[in-house]
């Protein structure tokens, strides 16, 4: 698995896909975090880095879908994956040893913005004005969230042999995941069901994890979001068995 | 011995791909495993190395078992899948490193050093593999199913794409690999096959039409033997089938006619005998002997 994972990453980084994807991802966040008057924190006039942790999922939905549509597609439209398949190593190992490469890379793209956080904490009327607990209890929650889109990544990498097509079902994915349960609920028809639909979504959790109390409940419901698409990965990969 | 297939089926839907194959391959020997296009060759390469798994029958490379053993089975394997897919980005000794990874080798810098030695890389060790041209591509594709320095050789159309030049090497270096492992090789060049292979499995429509060694087949084919001769004069058929030794003949154009023999005994001494005989002049006889390709065409004729 660690072979598999070195070499995804030192295919990260001599594609240039690493630091396009981190630097963009720092570039449009700075701009909502500093920039733009209407999600500015120095318009605001608050001290919190809310405008991060609500703009950071959507830049997500498109970069992580971005980083891992070829992960799969290119070793199955090259036939590299015939020689990784008939090496001593399982399916499993494979797939776990791309999907962390993924999730190490959206670690690394998110690190960089502890900065923003060291700037308000200095910048507050009162030095250190800002609640702590939320800003780690987002953090924990931003990297769930982009635990979760890379195992949708790789699923979706796997579905098809075009990278494209991987892309943008990655993206519809992520995006019904993230924000389409929570819509769908406030439609009259799931009458008293819509708090169970609304929880099926990931923005439920993640705003329930940001404001600073880790519930069993947000944990589990991440971890089997990742399992859950890791094991498709697994089906589509075993599928060439059938 | 070290590949043991036995009754190995495939069945894609309603088309059966192989069907109920048997053959054995040993050490010291190098199989060639030939058929037409679409014949299941490279299905039967990729369920023996566990890429697929067979519908039906199995198949067993070192003593392991590729249905109920296949990491054991993968750990004594060496592939060359068709078309012979690599990371281009890659640099080559990057790439070996990679596969000595996946095959959980020690020894891994005297390894590539040795692999580079053995299949001419050096002067190309420190490019990148898209820089490479197609034959040492195939080089370094023979690189990483060496790699492990396995017992059992799979190598999936080895040779398509190189130059005469590279031909000749790459034949030369699976030779030698053949000495002391078991290689199997597919392919449907029969030049191929005559210089390289000890022995011939030759499949058709997933069946398996004929399995012997090369020079057995060869003498098979040397059995029969047609000449073409050209006469000054017109003549009858009738007479030219008097000739002992001649079974059949089929007239080309007005004075050349072609002979077909069944036994190895040379007859163009009584062609010769037959022509003084009856006044005639006897302007040309050229001998021409079957081939492992006129076998192979017959085998796999529809």
């Amino acid at each position: 698995m660690y072979t598999i994972f070195k070499k995804e990453i030192a295919a990260f980084l001599s594609s240039l896909i690493a630091y396009i994807a981190i630097v963009i991802f720092l570039i449009v966040l700075g701009l909502f975090v500093w920039v733009f008057p209407d999600t500015s924190v120095l318009n605001y006039g608050f001290s919190t880095l809310d405008s991060l942790f609500n703009i950071a999922p959507w830049v997500f939905m498109f970069l992580i879908p971005a980083i891992t549509m070829r992960s799969f597609s290119e070793e199955n439209k090259t036939g590299t994956i015939e020689l990784l398949t008939t090496r001593p190593i399982t399916d499993i190992q494979i797939i776990l040893g791309k999907y962390f490469a993924g999730l190490v890379l959206v670690f690394f793209a998110i690190l960089p913005t502890l900065i923003y956080y060291f700037s308000i904490y200095q910048l507050g009327s009162v030095k250190g004005n800002i609640d702590s607990g939320a800003v780690i209890g987002s953090y924990i929650g931003l990297l769930f969230l982009g635990a979760c889109f890379v195992a949708v990544g790789i699923f979706c990498s796997a579905m098809s042999d075009n990278q494209i097509v991987a892309f943008i079902i990655a993206v519809f994915l992520c995006f019904i995941a993230y924000s389409g349960f929570e819509s769908f609920s406030q439609l009259d028809l799931f009458g008293r069901v819509d708090d169970f639909v609304a929880k099926l979504g990931i923005s439920n959790h993640y705003l329930s994890i940001s404001r600073g109390i880790m519930d069993s409940r947000d944990v589990i419901y991440f971890m089997s979001f990742i399992i859950l698409f890791i094991l498709g990965t697994k089906t589509k990969l075993a599928s060439r068995k059938w | 011995m070290s590949v043991i297939v036995n009754q190995l089926t495939k069945v894609y839907g309603t088309q059966i791909a192989v069907n109920h194959i048997s053959f054995t391959a040993e050490p010291g020997k190098i199989v060639g495993f030939l058929g037409p296009n679409g014949a299941g060759k490279s299905t039967t390469m990729k369920m023996i190395t566990g890429f697929i798994p067979p519908s039906d029958g199995t198949a067993s490379v070192c003593g392991f078992d590729i249905n109920t053993h296949s990491m054991d089975v993968r750990k004594c394997l060496g592939y060359l899948p068709e078309n012979n897919p690599l990371y281009l980005d890659m640099y080559v000794k990057e790439f070996l490193a990679f596969v000595a990874g996946l095959q959980q080798l020690n020894n891994v810098e005297s390894r590539i050093k040795e692999m580079i030695e053995q299949t001419g890389l050096e002067r190309e060790q420190y490019k990148k593999i898209s820089q490479l041209s197609k034959g040492y591509r195939q080089r370094v594709g023979l690189a990483q199913a060496m790699l492990h320095d396995p017992k059992v050789l799979i190598l999936d159309e080895p040779t398509t794409g190189l130059d005469p030049n590279q031909l000749v090497e790459i034949r030369k270096l699976i030779k030698q690999l053949g000495k002391e492992k078991t290689v199997i090789l597919s392919t449907h060049i029969m030049q191929e096959v005559e210089a390289v292979c000890d022995q011939v499995v030759i499949i058709n429509k997933g069946l398996i039409v004929a399995n012997d060694e090369t020079k057995n087949l060869q003498a098979a084919a040397l059995q029969q033997v047609t000449y073409v001769v050209e006469f000054d004069q017109v003549i009858q058929k009738q007479d030219l089938l008097k000739i002992e030794g001649v079974i059949a003949a089929q007239g080309l154009a007005d004075k050349s006619w072609v002979l077909q023999t069944n036994t190895l005994v040379d007859v163009r001494k009584n062609i010769f005998d037959f022509a003084v005989k009856n006044n005639l002049v006897l302007l040309s006889i050229q001998k021409e002997e079957e081939k492992l390709e006129d076998i192979f065409r017959k085998l796999t004729a529809n």
